[in-house]
């Protein structure tokens, strides 16, 4: 038995026509979009099971589009998300993919940023609007938009780790979550963190400026509708 | 919602003197920390954006994304203008308007989840219809969606309000009793004979399966928009007239339950029985894939 608050019953507020095809999709979009910073040129959204079969009878498309440009799922303009993705001239294309035993509604986006970084975000609409990141450049995370996360790249060797905490513990961050992946023949290794609060922006670039770190990326939760 | 059951608020109702929508109130301000201003406005605000999603699919034939359906809200609205339609003006009016805001989300309209996207018709049109036709303020239409809130919120608490895992009596159907409980307090019924209403209307489409034709919510969910609004209406009446479920709210709610995971998987939204899998349902499905 879960907890339900009123506006869980009545709301959200959302172009339709599916909260899970439509303002899941758009909000998918608009979180893979966050985390690449915001600049992007070019996008490959990959759509698995459901959300292959029946993107565009559910505008699952333009609203997948239409977070990656930045609406809300409640934004009007979300069914010319097309038109205006044209007229920002951002490149995309959608491609139908199997991507193995995931959630049905699971898309893949590959993006470049205007900088050249390439990107692979993979998510899932699993219900009601309700979303989830599984995996950002092969790390396996499970972001849903409720904590706030970092996500790092940095040289396999000893202290890293320490200096990270370390740098939240001043600022008085609790960790809630943490998973580390090492890659050996990069000698390089990636960390997730899911954090109990947001850090203010200036303690994000201390943990870029760490030695041996080669890109951090974060995650803030959605703004409260209200 | 804090109370676990209909008997719990009632006993809430009955010690302050409250209703349901009061009560529900009250309860989402102590769970939220939220002032009873903020959500009162952030109803008000779900309300406008009703009122909004019911106008366009009257005042002209929309079409969905898909090209599957569409144009009917206004077609009725017509009829019903030009005439005397059967239901009476207040169904008559309710139906049209559930039609409307389904139509205008198939076509990527802004509408209001309530408690689905697929089910967005039903308390929009109950509440405006009959606030409409009975001269009630945009005040009391607010507390009546608490009211409806607070009766789904136990549904979704004790079974489900999603189709794929209760089939469309957790959906059309919540919002059919929500809509009716809505309705009972807005005419000035007492909590005890909102909950009968909600308890009739989820009786009379109990086992309603979920059969999207090629998976969208469309065929049938539009209609069944129109013909919840009616049965929410026929309950809420019905509860105004003394009429009692011998079956109370949360029996009611614990067989939907039951029911919906009794349902095979081919009738919770997964396209692959009942109106979906007939050979015209599949052939609505190939079309829209060219």
């Amino acid at each position: 038995m879960g907890d339900y608050g009123v506006f869980d019953i009545i709301g959200p507020v959302m172009v339709g026509p599916s909260s899970s095809h439509t303002a899941g999709a758009a909000r998918l979009g608009e979180m893979a979009r966050s985390l690449c910073g915001g600049k992007i040129s070019e996008v490959t959204f990959e759509l698995h099971g459901s959300f292959a079969q029946t993107y565009q009878g559910h505008g699952t498309d333009k609203a997948l589009l239409a977070g990656i440009i930045g609406l809300r799922p409640a934004d009007e303009r979300l069914p010319r998300s097309f038109e205006l993705a044209d007229q920002l001239g951002l490149r995309y294309r959608f491609v139908p993919a199997d991507l193995g035993s995931v959630h049905p509604n699971t898309v893949r986006f590959l993006i470049v940023t205007e900088a050249g970084e390439h990107y692979s975000i993979t998510g899932s609409s699993v219900g009601g609007g309700n979303v989830v990141i599984t995996d950002i450049n092969g790390i396996p995370v499970s972001f849903t938009g409720e904590s706030p996360i970092i996500v790092t790249r940095h040289k396999d060797t000893p202290g890293v780790i320490s200096n990270i905490t370390a740098l939240l513990y001043n600022e008085r961050v609790n960790i809630g979550n943490m998973r580390v992946n090492r890659h050996k023949t990069s000698g390089t290794a990636d960390m997730y963190l899911e954090l109990d609060k947001e850090i203010d922006p200036s303690v994000l670039e201390k943990i870029r400026a760490l030695p041996d770190m080669e890109n951090v990326l974060e995650l803030r939760c959605q703004p409260d509708e209200f | 919602m804090i109370e676990a059951s209909a008997k719990g608020v009632l006993a809430a109702c009955d010690e302050r003197d409250i209703s349901i929508g009061e009560c529900t109130l009250r309860e989402e301000c102590e769970r939220s920390g939220k002032s009873r201003e903020r959500l009162l406005a952030r109803m008000e605000e779900m309300l406008f954006a009703m009122r909004a999603s019911v106008r366009p699919g009257l005042s002209e034939p929309l079409r969905s994304t898909s090209g599957l359906t569409g144009g009917d809200a206004f077609r009725y609205h017509r009829y019903c203008q030009d005439g005397e339609p059967l239901c009476g003006p207040v169904i008559a009016s309710a139906a049209a308007m559930a039609l409307s805001v389904s139509e205008y989300n198939a076509a990527m309209g802004r509408i209001v989840a309530c408690p689905t996207a697929g089910s967005c018709g039903i308390v929009p049109a109950a509440l405006l219809s009959v606030g409409e036709q009975r001269g009630k303020s945009d005040g009391e239409l607010v507390m009546a969606l608490f009211t409806a809130s607070g009766v789904g919120e136990l549904i979704a608490q004790n079974a489900t309000i999603a189709g794929a895992q209760g089939g469309c009596q957790a959906e059309c159907g919540s919002a059919s009793a929500m809509a009716a409980a809505a309705l009972v307090e807005l005419m000035g019924g007492s909590p005890r004979q909102a909950f009968h209403a909600a308890a009739m209307s989820i009786k009379t489409v109990l086992g309603l399966v979920c059969d999207p034709v090629g998976g969208l919510v469309e065929i049938p969910c539009i209609k069944r928009n129109a013909s919840g609004v009616a049965n929410a209406i026929l309950c809420a009446d019905l509860a105004l007239g003394g009429v009692e479920s011998y079956i109370p709210f949360d029996d009611t709610v614990s067989a939907m339950d039951k029911v919906g995971r009794a349902m095979p998987a081919a009738l919770r939204e997964t396209a692959l029985g009942g109106l979906a899998a007939t050979e015209a349902g599949q052939r609505l499905a190939q079309k829209i894939k060219k």
